[in-house]
């Protein structure tokens, strides 16, 4: 079984710009994966409102009963999330893996354009490769 | 003598109407909104949440739409979010009275401690004869127990 069920990188205007699905139960149509995006991203936004210290840069953790949730926010703000098993170990490695693969893959890909949707060959290819090797790695333990 | 430092932020208590029955602060040396707007905006990312939860569940077969609402105690929730600043954990009973308990980022896992808040305000202010169901109060023995208490998680 899949450690991690789903992985989304949103842009800094809250548009989803990648959505992967690795076997969720019941999968969620386009529609609803650009709603779930935007709706973290201003979730994101409000809970840095409500931090009762100075320096709050957003949810990183969110636990429910049967996922957790984990997001990386860049310094451009481009958010990447994934929703794991709940206590899955390593996922902030993970999330900081896939931002490498991203700068490395997507930004220096010269027919990207910044903010919009990711269609790179490379980056789904070292993504799913860095995935298995997660899995691995975790099933070794 | 050092300054006691607590790893308790604040302490929300809401009926399942969004009205903020009780507030209770330890520390907050950051103020940015009045106090209720600080709630409303708590009670309604709490609500996003819920149906975000509901939506992402990996393991529920059968969607409902985003914008739908689970009654308290059915369907995926979450229990807590953590930030780099502050962590919040979330209780709701089955009458939809929600406590939410903001403290440290580094406090582990607190719904044990949240059912134990729970029954304080059962105790205390429930079974209070003076107390109106679904209104704020002021109950002195519940602050005092609920002080208590929480020095015991420091």
């Amino acid at each position: 079984m899949a450690s991690i069920y789903n992985l989304f990188i949103i842009n800094k205007s809250g548009g989803l710009i990648f959505y992967k699905d690795y076997g969720s139960t019941g999968r969620l149509d386009t529609n609803d994966s650009l709603r779930l995006a935007s709706l973290w991203h201003s979730m994101h936004a409000i809970s840095q409102q409500l931090s009762p210290t100075v320096g709050c840069t957003g949810i990183e953790l969110l636990e429910a009963d049967t996922f957790d949730l984990h997001c990386f926010q860049s310094l451009t703000g481009t958010k990447f999330f994934v929703v794991s098993e709940p206590g899955a170990p390593g996922m902030e490695s993970l999330l900081k893996t896939i931002y490498d693969l991203y700068t490395d893959y997507v930004l220096k890909n010269p027919f990207y354009e910044v903010e919009m949707p990711i269609r790179c060959e490379l980056f789904e290819l070292n993504l799913a490769q860095a995935l298995r090797k997660d899995k691995l790695g975790l099933a070794g333990r | 003598m050092a300054t006691v430092r607590t790893r308790m932020r604040c302490l929300y208590v809401f009926n399942r109407n969004g009205i903020c029955l009780h507030y209770h602060v330890w520390l907050r040396p950051l103020i940015t909104l009045s106090a209720q707007q600080d709630q409303k905006l708590l009670f309604g990312l709490l609500y996003s949440l819920k149906s975000f939860a509901a939506k992402v569940d990996p393991l529920s077969t059968g969607k409902e739409n985003l914008s739908f609402q689970q009654p308290p105690g059915q369907g995926c929730s979450f229990h807590s979010f953590r930030t780099n600043t502050y962590k919040l954990s979330l209780l709701e009973t089955p009458s939809g009275i929600k406590f939410i308990l903001v403290t440290d980022p580094r406090m582990g896992d607190l719904r044990d401690a949240m059912k134990y808040i729970y029954n304080i305000y059962v105790e205390y202010v429930v079974k209070n004869p003076l107390y109106e169901p679904g209104q704020p109060f002021r109950c002195e023995l519940f602050n005092s127990t609920l002080d208590q208490y929480v020095k015991t998680l420091e």
